[in-house]
């Protein structure tokens, strides 16, 4: 198991990226971040905390969950629903930002733009996340990315926040040989 | 959990499971998308040998808004009428490639042997049979009184809920025992002693004859159909006093806690066990408790069939 982000680093990503959205949005008032639980929606509150800090302006932030979009359900016991909290303006016509942890095959964020589909017509979707580990299975891209991380596909990458795990962390694990 | 058949066979980690996915589920079908694409390609039969309004199109909802392909079946439409077994009636589900089987029957136990004889591999889903079960409406009561009377917590520990009227041929009645006393709740049945089932004494229950003593202290008071057509003898001396002694009516609807319910699974029997003016009173939740029907039947019918039904690690 090696360390690949400490907590500092985490921070200043968190920082970097909610530079990027703003300059690219040019301001938090048409953004609705949009956290992927469990870790994404961790990710996307620190988001929306540093995005108000430096903008002084608070930024809608919300959750949605992915569950019942998945594609690999049948290969799986049934899951947990988590909760989706859409903010007070809603997504129609806003420049929504999926927010996850780690991205790695794209089939999450597919899931995500199908349930986000479902909830209506936003102006534009982009995609932040913590780390970019490649390997992608699906023609998607990041447009924030906090740090991309090299690995090989049977490695297992491990977001650690504060709020769940009592420690800001990203770890990469060697997974079974195969 | 690859089949339901019985509230006695869910833990209580697996009915709040249930819970809270209809919860989340709930808030799905309040969006302008009703339509979720979860349980696509999966074919789900409506088999009801007996008559269902409520319970089979609530079934037929919820499968509809997962996308699953849904076929009816009903007893008087089909063969079941010409004196099919249920086994040769299995077999041809089987054979049409069947992922679930939501069935209704009039004999007690008739899922469970749907479920055992292992002449289909789907799911099994108990929509009530005979005078035993019907889980699936227990767990929307159960739904519903969380939603209105807890906040916070994820059972019903503190809660007093009575359950009043023909508990001997009720299986909503039966289903709801086993399960509010599972969640924490203090169960209470009301009725008169020639429609209290044989043995009831055993239940983890209270019994009552008096229905104004017990009624200031409920939460919930859910009202039971007199199921006439089950009654082959004479259970009380007449339907007026009936009403008089354990009927829901507005005089009863004054002296109860504040914020306490109203339910009944219906069909009701207007004017019989509860008056129009009680089941359309405010607070009444019959309605609602038809539309948590179809989020909690969702959440039931995507636990046992989103699934693989072995745990596969990755």
């Amino acid at each position: 198991m090696s360390l690949a982000l400490p907590p500092a680093d985490i921070a200043r990503a968190v920082i970097r990226i909610s530079h990027e959205i703003l300059e690219r949005n040019s301001g938090p008032s048409n953004v609705t971040l949009l956290g992927i639980p469990t870790r994404g929606s961790h990710l996307s509150a620190r988001l929306a905390a540093s995005i108000e800090e430096i903008s002084g302006v608070p930024v809608q932030n919300g959750t949605l969950d992915i569950t019942l979009h998945r594609d690999d359900l049948r290969t799986r016991p049934p899951r947990a629903l988590s909760p989706t909290i859409i903010p007070s303006l809603g997504v129609e016509g806003r420049d929504v930002v999926l927010v996850d942890d780690v991205l790695f095959s794209g089939r999450t964020i597919r899931a995500a733009l199908d349930a986000l589909g479902e909830i209506g017509r936003p102006r534009t979707v982009q995609l932040a996340v913590l780390i970019d580990r490649g390997h992608r299975e699906l023609p998607i891209r990041a447009d924030y990315v906090g740090k991309n991380l090299p690995t090989s596909p049977s490695q297992i990458v491990r977001v650690a926040f504060t709020e769940l795990d009592g420690v800001d962390s990203v770890t990469i694990e060697d997974g079974p040989s195969l | 959990m690859k089949h339901l058949l019985s509230i006695a066979h869910l833990t209580k980690a697996e009915a709040i499971s249930i819970l809270n996915t209809a919860q989340e589920l709930a808030k799905a079908s309040d969006g302008p998308m009703k339509k979720l694409p979860t349980l696509r390609g999966k074919t789900i039969v409506n088999l009801f040998a007996e008559d269902s309004t409520r319970t089979r199109i609530s079934f037929e909802a919820a499968a509809k808004r997962l996308s699953a392909d849904v076929i009816n079946f009903s007893a008087k439409s089909s063969s079941l009428s010409k004196g099919e077994s249920l086994k040769d009636t299995a077999q041809t589900l089987q054979a049409m490639g069947a992922d679930a089987v939501i069935i209704r029957h009039g004999a007690s136990g008739a899922p469970a042997r749907l479920a055992e004889n292992r002449w289909m591999e789907g799911s099994v889903i108990n929509a009530g049979d005979g005078t035993h079960e019907h889980p699936s409406q227990a767990l929307l009561d159960a739904f519903t009184i969380r939603k209105h009377l807890v906040r916070g917590g994820e059972d019903l520990a503190g809660l007093h809920i009575a359950i009043v009227g023909d508990v001997l041929h009720s299986r909503v009645a039966r289903s709801n025992v086993l399960l509010l006393t599972k969640l924490g709740a203090k169960v209470t049945l009301v009725a008169p002693p020639t429609l209290l089932p044989v043995g009831v004494k055993d239940w983890p229950v209270s019994i009552s004859y008096d229905f104004d003593e017990i009624l200031p202290t409920v939460d919930a008071v859910m009202m039971l159909r007199v199921q006439l057509e089950r009654m082959s003898e004479q259970f009380f001396p007449s339907a007026r006093e009936y009403s008089h002694y354990f009927g829901l009516n507005s005089d009863r609807l004054r002296v109860m806690k504040p914020n306490a319910i109203v339910m009944h699974p219906g069909p009701m029997n207007r004017g019989l066990e509860i008056t129009a003016d009680s089941a359309d009173s405010a607070r009444s939740v019959i309605v609602e408790q038809v539309k948590n029907g179809v989020s909690v039947r969702m959440a039931i019918l995507y636990l046992l069939l989103a699934g693989s039904s072995e745990e596969i690690r990755s």
